[in-house]
């Protein structure tokens, strides 16, 4: 049976007036909070990317050199581009003269945008995904985001970055080129004040997301974070952790996460029922948790069943 | 004259309260296309929106492509059939599934091409539809875009590989999980005709038809399917075929292991 394009508009065209009326986005105010010597956190709501919130979940970084400031994660729109560039310029007194993107991501990587190119740094594999994602990802915000993303194009970071030692303006770094919670993931350590920038190899309070997973690459990630000396870890999503917890949280949500999936597909279960599986009373404080686990269930489950099922 | 004749026919029937006449209720997820649904699918039967039938899908479509939807309608008596449609969607059914000697139970994976209801419609021996679901939002594309497997053009080596168990589950039912390889292809992808899994049966070693399935091209890529059979003490039976007329079977011995709480 299938319909036909009149049936269709005739269905769109009846519905209530309120349905189909525009929304209008608001406008980004993020806010700086001085965590180090230098470094500010900007936290983005842990929540899902919602018209409400305006894509706004991410957290970013700004840090204070001698040729302006350095921003880690640029947020998800040419708007919150923007705004994150005048609070880096408010906060530090100067402009932002580096950009880093730390993955993939949309909430991380789109806000791009707002900057000159060729100031905008991420590691090649993390261009490379964005040349093959970036237009479905637009296509995507767009959808759940409508004018918060007005005159937002993809633009490709044009500054390569390799692991190991960097500088801006006097400020020196160490570079990570980790893969795990994407083929590309960059980690930047602070070296005056032991700051580590962990991008989303590391959630804090906040159910992880696994949309370009890898699991056993993921751990290892999370390995090489806890041998790197720092002090204060960012995580990607989720509050300042002071204490060095939420390594060990993001590992644990994803230890549970793989052999609970694993645990349903033995068991026979279809993806909806995973989906609902009772998540442990050690991750209540977890934002976002079901919402996570049944996007993790959408990600991993049939490469599961395919793996696990017998050949029939 | 004939033409007056003709005039006056079509009048009458614009005048005629056309299928309203039976009385379909309000759709309490306000659908557009609930009317047009209803009198296509279910004709003149009572329908009744109904808690009874358990429609189980994920709070997000993170996939547009591989959508989760899970029936259960245990709560009712003597179901024949079990529908699965989508309203919005340009291939609005999925599936039109008859349990014959199973419970009525169902889980697979259908397209999304947009926000839309999404529900199940059972039949009870009564005559009656049983109808319930809810909206889901959805990003464009699940029906109008090429199959994952298209795009990397390894179909034709997998296409009808099957995986799949069974479960023994308490008193005499069994659960049994199929997985198929396949395109699924919908047909409104420019260049690629619909080719879709059209049925599957399961029948149990006695030679019993337990579960009748018709599929549409709204279910998802390498479609997978859980069923819940009655008294399968032997080997089922599984046996798929294409819209191309391509057969595909497997066999699969129950394990006795029970599933908690399930």
């Amino acid at each position: 049976m299938n319909l036909t394009r009149r049936s269709l508009i005739g269905a769109a065209l009846a519905l209530p007036v309120a349905a189909r009326a525009e929304t209008f986005a608001g406008a980004y105010a993020p806010k700086a909070e001085p965590v180090a010597e230098g470094v500010w956190m900007v936290r983005g709501a842990d929540a899902p990317i919602l018209f409400d919130n305006g894509g706004m979940i991410a957290n970013s970084a700004i840090i204070a050199t001698d040729e302006g400031a350095v921003l880690f994660d640029p947020g998800v729109s040419l708007e919150h581009g923007k705004a994150l560039g005048a609070l880096a310029q408010a906060v530090t007194g100067k402009a932002v003269g580096r950009v880093y993107v730390s993955h993939l991501h949309p909430d991380h990587a789109l806000g791009g945008a707002a900057f000159d190119p060729a100031i905008v740094h991420a590691l090649p594999a993390t261009r490379a995904d964005l040349e093959r994602d970036g237009e479905g990802f637009s296509d995507a915000m767009y959808r759940l985001l409508s004018d918060w993303m007005k005159g937002t194009h993809v633009v490709l970071p044009l500054g390569d970055v390799a692991e190991g030692e960097a500088a801006f303006g006097g400020r020196k770094f160490r570079l990570f080129a980790m893969q795990g919670h994407s083929a590309g993931d960059l980690v930047l350590l602070d070296e005056a004040t032991g700051t580590l920038l962990a991008g989303d190899l590391v959630f804090h309070d906040r159910a992880p997301s696994t949309p370009h997973a890898d699991l056993v690459k993921w751990r290892a990630a999370l390995d090489r974070l806890t041998a790197v000396q720092h002090g204060l870890l960012l995580p990607g999503h989720g509050p300042l952790d002071r204490d060095g917890g939420a390594i060990a949280q993001t590992r644990d949500w994803l230890d549970w996460l793989e052999a609970t999936l694993t645990q349903a597909v033995a068991d026979g279960l279809d993806m909806t029922e995973a989906g609902e599986l009772p998540i442990p009373a050690r991750f209540a404080g977890l934002k976002a948790a079901r919402y996570e686990l049944q996007r993790s269930v959408s990600h991993l489950y049939p490469g599961l069943e395919a793996r696990l099922l017998p050949r029939l | 004259m004939i033409r007056k004749k003709i005039l006056l026919a079509l009048i009458a029937t614009l005048a005629a309260p056309v299928p309203a006449a039976f009385a379909l209720p309000a759709d309490p997820l306000k659908s557009p296309m609930w009317e047009y649904h209803a009198e296509r699918l279910f004709g003149g039967a009572t329908v009744r929106f109904d808690p009874a039938v358990k429609v189980e899908i994920p709070e997000i479509a993170e996939n547009q492509r591989v959508f989760p939807v899970t029936v259960d309608a245990r709560a009712l008596p003597d179901v024949k059939r079990i529908l699965i449609f989508a309203d919005l969607n340009p291939i609005p059914v999925a599936v039109d599934y008859a349990p014959r000697a199973a419970a009525p139970f169902l889980a697979t994976r259908i397209k999304l091409d947009q926000r839309t209801p999404v529900r199940a419609a059972v039949l009870t021996a009564d005559g009656v539809w049983h109808v319930s679901g809810n909206w889901i939002d959805a990003a464009g594309g699940g029906c109008s875009a090429p199959p994952v497997s298209r795009v990397k053009g390894d179909w034709a080596d997998h296409l009808g590989e099957m995986h799949g168990a069974a479960w023994v589950l308490s008193g005499t039912q069994t659960r049994l999980r199929v997985t198929l390889r396949h395109p699924m292809d919908t047909g409104l992808v420019e260049n690629i005709p619909a080719y879709n899994i059209e049925r599957v049966m399961v029948t149990s070693s006695a030679g019993t038809s337990l579960a009748d399935l018709q599929v549409f091209g709204a279910v998802a890529e390498d479609p997978a399917f859980t069923f819940i059979v009655d008294d399968a003490k032997g080997p089922l039976s599984i046996a798929a075929r294409d819209s191309s007329g391509l057969e595909f079977d497997g066999t699969v011995t129950p394990r006795s292991a029970a599933l908690a709480a399930r």
